[in-house]
């Protein structure tokens, strides 16, 4: 779960991870108060999304004194703000972050996450601050200092140091560093982090470190240790069927451009069945996994949200039931396609445990559907009836 | 015999108390699993159906000399389970619990680095080998005992609709693993490629994964080198887009990496007879295993 950059300051804050002085605003005159409480010139204005790319869209601004302020705070609130990882439509600008402006000397980089192959934790810093991380990679690798800690001992002191040295940080700056990397480390695993990056970090020409950024996202699976995280979700930043299938724990991410709705049960087959769909000439509008302990209601539920997307002109359901049985998914399909009069064209693949009691229920609903056999059945089936 | 298991199963159910926990055992055992009892802290000396209740793994393991354990723990103690399992000298451990966090995944795995154990899962379907026994929630009746084909897959489902058009097609299956849809797992591919390779009985391999990590790149690579069998792979998630977790933790396609055309790439750069559209593996299957 992803969280604001000025929420992920307040953390950072709380360990000890130095931020420019500032604060968040909702509305205008709470943000021109922030900005004069900060007490110095120049102030930064920025736009709080959950996207990256932010100050290219127009979207982080620096004011010289109160009357740019304003009008940048104007400005900002309230736009719909494009940037390349926002897609066309942008998002809508309803919280700022204004915070003090600083003199910076140096740009760097520095994040922490799992590394997936080594089951070990992983420190990554550039002294390339400011560019995409995944650029720098591209580009210039030997330019990302890695630093692997071990999940048992926990980040060590010369761990420390090799990325301190590894960022070429004068002597000055070296203890401050080490210290707020420590705070840092701490912070990441406190919350399970799936992704701590200060990008960038700054150092001052007073040889201070200072994250100009925080981006956070912490891992789905933990939240439930993590009730101050649920606190900072922002649902106004997620598509609103994600919200509605995450109340019924339904797996499903909406995609753009989709005509066909599908519900699968099983990650890997709800991938599977994307493919298929894609591949006989339509595109798949979501995908969603219902999985393996899915009741009646639950497919109910699923297939509710599958039809409130208007763009949707036809349903693909492909059960292999295993856990799931076919029965509990074929008296959960009908249940939803009376209550919400189904109006689209309907396929269904089953196979799988109870399979011929789910047929049976199906065949006796009176609903009006094509059954299929195999999954490539199915994907052209579904897709000649929206072309 | 199956891959990673010398001796004959002996098995307990770590959380058998619990509804799916209780269900899958009762399946298990009548698919012939030997099921030898079953642990829930403070429950001991009760009984689960017909299976008595131990309080730990190491009681457990002490009165019924179990080799394996299958793992329905919630995901916030499944962790520790899976590590007590190891501490005991549990020798196989399939751990089905979906929603691990990571975190507690990799202090689990360093956990069982310096122990014998192996780990499959966790989040996922479990391990069967035909007409044996099974341990884990798979369909049991979509199996063909006998061989001559290994299977290992990422996923659940998924494994089911492979092994279901092997079995339609003619062939039965040696083993079929799944080792599970987590970023941080026990054993990989390349674990069982290496074990299928070493099956006298298995004669060609179905690997099915999934967009994201470089997992299945490595194992290409790894085939390429060490693998005499047929191998036939599929990847889900072609059409995922990037940045965007698709329901397992580990499907995710960040930057460049993970992509599905770069694993369909490797897999043909390496010899591995890729299958597009699931629905056409038995065709395929018959073309290359003969």
């Amino acid at each position: 779960m992803k969280i604001h950059e000025y929420q992920g300051k307040e953390l950072f804050a709380k360990y000890g991870v130095p931020v420019p002085k500032g604060g968040s605003a909702f509305d205008v005159e709470s943000a021109v108060k922030v900005a004069e409480s900060i007490g110095s010139w120049p102030v930064v204005v920025k736009a709080q999304i959950h996207a990256g790319g932010r100050g290219k869209g127009g979207g982080v601004k620096l004011a010289k004194n109160i009357d740019e302020a304003r009008a940048h705070i104007k400005d900002i609130l309230g736009m719909t703000l494009v940037t390349k990882q926002t897609g066309p439509k942008g998002r809508l600008v309803k919280r700022l972050l204004v915070e003090a402006g600083c003199n910076i000397e140096r740009e760097l980089y520095l994040g922490i996450l799992p590394d997936r192959e080594t089951g070990m934790h992983l420190i990554m810093a550039s002294a390339a601050g400011g560019m995409e991380i995944e650029e720098v990679a591209e580009h210039s690798p030997e330019k990302i200092v890695k630093v692997y800690v071990d999940p048992s001992s926990g980040l060590l002191d010369f761990q420390a140091r090799e990325v301190a040295v590894g960022l070429g940080l004068p002597a000055a700056a070296t203890r401050q560093f080490l210290t707020m990397l420590k705070n840092l480390f701490r912070l990441y695993l406190d919350y399970d982090a799936s992704m701590v990056e200060i990008n960038p970090l700054v150092l001052t020409a007073d040889n201070q470190v200072l994250a100009l950024d925080a981006k956070i996202d912490v891992d789905s699976n933990s939240l439930y240790r993590h009730p101050d995280i649920l606190e900072y979700r922002d649902v106004e930043e997620e598509d609103p069927h994600e919200v509605e299938a995450f109340k019924y724990d339904l797996a499903y991410i909406k995609l753009d451009g989709g005509n066909v709705g599908n519900l699968v049960n099983g990650a890997g087959l709800a991938m599977a069945t994307m493919d298929a769909i894609k591949a006989a000439g339509a595109v798949p509008a979501n995908f969603l996994d219902v999985g393996g302990g899915a009741n009646a209601e639950k497919i109910a539920n699923a297939f509710r949200i599958l039809l409130s997307d208007s763009n949707i002109k036809g349903i693909l359901i492909n059960i292999f039931g295993g856990i799931l049985r076919c029965d509990t998914l074929a008296n959960g399909v009908v249940q939803a396609a009376k209550a919400t009069e189904l109006s689209v064209p309907l396929v269904v693949r089953m196979e799988g445990t109870n399979v011929e009691e789910g047929r049976r229920i199906l065949a006796e609903s009176g609903l009006k559907m094509t059954t299929a056999t195999t999954l490539t059945d199915a994907a052209q089936k579904i897709a000649a009836a929206v072309k | 015999m199956s891959i990673f298991t010398k001796e004959p199963v002996r098995l307990i159910v770590q959380g058998i108390t619990g509804k799916d926990g209780f269900f899958h055992t009762q399946k298990c055992a009548e698919y012939g699993t030997n099921v030898a009892g079953g642990v829930t802290p403070g429950k001991g000396g009760e009984k689960a159906g017909d299976w008595p209740i131990y309080n730990s793994v190491r009681e457990a393991r002490t009165a019924t000399k179990a080799n394996a354990t299958m793992i329905f723990v919630p995901p916030a103690f499944a962790a520790d389970a899976i590590m007590e399992a190891a501490e005991a000298g549990i020798e196989l451990i399939v751990c089905i619990t979906e929603g691990i966090p990571i975190m507690d995944m990799m202090r689990a795995k360093r956990f069982l680095a310096d122990k014998k154990s192996r780990l499959i899962g966790p989040n996922c379907p479990g391990i069967i080998t035909p007409g044996e026994y099974k341990i884990g929630i798979q369909p049991g009746f979509i199996h063909t005992p006998g061989g001559p084909i290994g299977v290992v897959s990422r996923s659940g489902t998924l494994t089911y609709e492979s092994v279901y058009a092997l079995t339609q097609a003619g062939y039965g299956q040696t083993t079929c693993v799944g080792i599970g849809g987590d970023p941080v797992n026990g054993t990989n591919f390349i674990d069982c490629l290496e074990a299928f390779n070493a099956d006298a009985k298995t004669t060609g391999i179905v690997m099915v994964g999934e967009i994201g990590g470089n997992n299945e790149e490595k194992a290409a690579a790894y085939i390429k080198a060490n693998i005499k069998k047929p191998v036939i792979g599929f990847i889900a998630g072609i059409t995922a887009p990037p940045g965007r977790r698709m329901g397992h933790a580990g499907a995710i396609v960040s930057g460049n990496s993970g992509t599905g055309q770069g694993k369909l790439t490797a897999f043909r750069e390496n010899g591995i007879v890729v299958c597009e559209n699931l629905g056409e593996l038995g065709a395929i299957a018959k073309r290359t295993f003969g």
